[in-house]
């Protein structure tokens, strides 16, 4: 599949080995979707690889990658109420930077239709937490539909196109990250350009739009009705599956990658367990949950993460005076981490003990050294680190933002001691810099994150004279989620965009001390940082590096290109292993005897390294020949 | 036919993407049903890579169970011992590409590396078979997957899998000048006694 592109326009039927986020853009692809918006973050950054492996003039909808996740979810709203059918996709944490806005969709009348991809996290692979956002879907009254596989998400995100453009309102894509990154051949459906008409159709008498005390109930109302309408289809919709194995005794409710699991649990057990697989997992269908667990003497709910579910089924069964025993959570550990078939067997163990044996107990942990995630060979975050560590005080204070600097935790720099979420260091160092005249407040942001989010955090910090420096780690990229462009960039997805340096609009704020700095300058950036530490105020130092790991990729790939790397002079070493142990690159390995060496596979010849050696043993970055 | 199960490691950088899109490809020109995952964090960062590869109609996810690997592929010692604690199943087999990524705790010298000897006597523990392989004249570490991917033909530790279909597999995915040099590589090593 050399040509993705060329692949999701195919106008014949076809079969291919695909990601869960690729079948989603074919997905796309083929509901007729005009617009989609997203803000980058794993699991779903691939979507977008997708999107953007089909040449921008023939992509058969307009994509952006928009400054936040609340921003992208208005800019799909905005489209829908003029007709187009639109889509807004998003890490799990994302919803909550979207909730302003996304809470109200459900009480609009989407006209083209609106579907949100959700990409969860189940065992927090990749995120601040492990949030069930199915608790959104419920406070907003939004359907919720859930695949199990690249398959699903194909079929599934095309009925969840129908569901929210037949009625009007936001339907969730509910994808985790394994059915995200899954890979199998799905088998595509022929596909037909479609006639479109981008005529802009908004119309206030859609309306209303405006949700104000007179016009809230009838608006709620409205999306009662439908989330009833999205049950009363539910059957029909024909994404439940029964699988009967003519056990009267036991059945199992569950959906999405569980369901696989539990099917890898199970394995040939007999007599198996009738399984009710959901696809529409919020509202439930409860005629046909009453029928299995009419039909059933015990069901077993198996369900990711909360509760939801199980506490639904349980008081319908209680209405309905239904006495099958349902077995639901069972202690705090049922609540947490990925359903994966060892999971999934244990649980199902516990409910029914001689149907399933005992999954092994858990090894004991490996002796081999845990390997957390680094900054790059020549990352400009690792010479910042090193620089700054050396203007702080041992009882300063130092608050991390989301981004790849959040590695900057571990030792050797332990720098950043309190993380929460995009955008939120400015507004913790603000608070900890209250009556507190002797502990320095020292904030990191990220550049994509100053975009993001931080903004009002420095617009507050500046309003009420808080005391506090806020480093600004610019890269030039969004380098955690794979190098999606910026507001500062001066490149979109589309092309050539207009530039917002981050200097300027600090500037224009009224920040009278922005200090600058490339971050391999290490003795420049720490006088810069004890500079700015000693204003009375709100200070800003911006620590500027290009991205290695991109920097690196895009040398590689020009003619001529020559690899470079530095040496140990080992008659000049000393084994005082600051490289090692102070400065930190992967590049350095450490002999059993202390003899330092360079990793010939790691090392970019960056030189950043250099001046951290007291004794300057290490050498100026040389060809290899290779 | 019974499932077999392909657990690959390494750290990111290593080529562990390319390396499990080989093989999925492979199976599928094979005409096996097969599907796979991979896991990364935070990968790009150093971290650990792993993609995991499920081949036969009775593997529902595409997560393997624990100890539940037939086979192991490293691309990195202290990983090869990692996954052949958590992964590799009492009898299967390891194939590991011999290098040193030292960890953190390493670096900073409070923990010694992994040796060789160590993860010999684990596969000797699990009686499973450990290849180690290597290939000293190698001027790019990226093509070290390509290394490990022929012997893994050579020795047809992927049973039915033949060279065709890991060759058909590297066409799909790559081209030009990088399709070439893997190709010659991949051949080269395939082909050792």
């Amino acid at each position: 599949m050399k040509d993705m592109g060329e692949m999701l326009l195919r106008q014949e039927a076809f079969a291919e080995i695909v990601m869960g986020n690729t079948a989603l853009v074919r997905g796309m692809v083929a509901a007729g979707t005009q617009v989609v918006t997203a803000y980058p973050g794993s699991p779903t950054p691939e979507i977008a690889t997708a999107i953007q492996s089909i040449p921008a003039e023939r992509r058969p909808f307009y994509f952006e990658f928009s400054t936040n996740e609340k921003v992208a979810t208005e800019v799909a709203y905005g489209a829908s109420v003029n007709g187009h059918l639109a889509t807004v996709f998003f890490k799990s944490v994302g919803l909550n930077v979207a909730a302003d806005t996304f809470v109200q969709l459900s009480l609009m009348n989407l006209m083209g239709g609106l579907v949100v991809v959700l990409g969860d996290d189940p065992g927090a692979n990749s995120s601040q937490n492990e949030q069930d956002n199915r608790h959104y879907a419920q406070l907003s009254y939004t359907p919720v539909i859930e695949p199990a596989d690249p398959a699903e998400v194909y079929s599934f995100y095309i009925e969840a196109a129908r569901l929210s453009r037949q009625l009007r309102m936001p339907v969730i894509l509910r994808l985790t990250t394994h059915v995200c990154h899954a890979k199998q051949k799905v088998s595509f459906a022929a596909w037909q350009p479609p006639a479109v008409d981008r005529t802009p159709r908004f119309d206030v008498g859609n309306g209303p739009y405006i949700p104000l005390p007179f016009s809230v109930p009838e608006l709620k109302q409205r999306a009662l009705q439908r989330l009833e309408a999205v049950r009363a289809q539910a059957a029909a919709c024909g994404l439940h599956r029964l699988l009967d194995h003519g056990n009267r005794q036991r059945g199992v409710i569950t959906w999405g990658l569980p369901f696989l699991s539990l099917l890898d649990a199970l394995g040939d057990v007999q007599p198996k367990p009738d399984v009710l697989k959901l696809g529409i997992v919020y509202p439930l269908d409860h005629g046909q949950i009453a029928a299995f667990l009419a039909e059933h003497q015990e069901v077993l709910v198996l369900e990711e993460l909360d509760d939801l579910l199980e506490k639904e089924i349980k008081a319908k069964a209680y209405d309905l005076g239904l006495r099958t025993k349902i077995i639901g959570k069972l202690d705090a550990g049922d609540w947490i981490g990925e359903y994966t078939a060892d999971k999934v067997k244990a649980i199902v163990h516990n409910a029914w003990p001689e149907l399933v044996a005992a999954p092994p107990a858990k090894a004991a942990a490996s002796l081999v050294p845990e390997r957390p995630p680094q900054m790059c060979p020549g990352c400009g975050h690792r010479s910042a680190f090193h620089a700054i560590k050396q203007a702080l005080a041992a009882d300063d204070i130092t608050v991390a933002d989301i981004g790849c600097h959040t590695l900057g935790y571990l030792p050797p720099y332990e720098m950043g001691q309190l993380l929460m979420c995009m955008g939120a260091s400015p507004g913790i160092g603000a608070g900890m810099s209250l009556f507190n005249p002797s502990r320095k407040v020292l904030v990191f942001m990220g550049d994509s994150t100053f975009y993001h989010a931080a903004l009002p955090g420095v617009i507050n910090a500046l309003h009420n004279r808080h005391n506090l420096t806020m480093i600004v780690m610019e890269n030039g990229t969004t380098a955690m989620t794979g190098h999606q462009d910026h507001a500062g960039s001066g490149r979109n997805i589309q092309g050539p965009a207009p530039k917002l340096p981050i200097r300027k609009i600090l500037e224009g704020l009224g920040v009278e001390t922005i200090l600058e700095t490339d971050t391999y300058q290490q003795r420049q950036l720490t006088d810069l940082v004890r500079q700015a530490l000693a204003v009375e105020g709100f200070s800003v130092v911006i620590a500027r590096h290009p991205c290695m790991l991109k920097f690196a990729r895009e040398q590689r790939r020009k003619p001529g290109f020559e690899a470079r790397r530095v040496d140990i002079d080992q008659q000049t070493c000393e084994r005082i292993h600051a490289c090692v142990a102070v400065f930190g690159c992967p590049t350095f390995t450490r002999g059993p005897d202390g003899r330092i060496e360079i990793n010939p596979d790691l090392c970019i010849g960056d030189g950043s390294c250099i001046q951290v050696c007291p004794t300057q043993a290490i050498t100026k970055p040389a060809k290899t020949g290779a | 036919m019974r499932t077999f199960n392909v657990y690959m490691t390494g750290v990111g950088g290593q080529g562990i993407g390319l390396l499990s899109e080989v093989l999925l490809r492979a199976a599928d020109h094979a005409g096996l049903t097969v599907k796979s995952v991979d896991t990364h964090g935070l990968a790009q960062r150093g971290g650990i890579v792993v993609s995991q590869l499920r081949i036969g109609p009775e593997a529902h996810s595409p997560l393997i169970p624990a100890h539940g690997a037939d086979l192991v592929v490293a691309l990195e010692r202290h990983e090869a011992l990692r996954a052949a604690h958590a992964a590799l199943k009492a009898g299967g087999v390891l194939i590991c590409y011999d290098t040193v990524w030292q960890p953190l705790a390493v670096r900073l010298g409070q923990t010694p590396e992994v040796s060789a000897e160590a993860l010999a006597e684990k596969c000797a523990t699990l009686k499973a078979r450990l290849v180690r392989v290597q290939h000293p004249d190698l001027t790019d570490a990226r093509m070290q997957n390509i290394v490990v991917l022929a012997h893994i033909q050579r020795l047809g530790l992927i049973q039915p899998l033949e060279a065709a279909h890991y060759q058909q597999a590297l066409e799909d995915l790559l081209s030009g000048r990088t399709l070439e040099k893997n190709l010659a590589l991949f051949h080269a090593e395939g082909q050792l006694a």
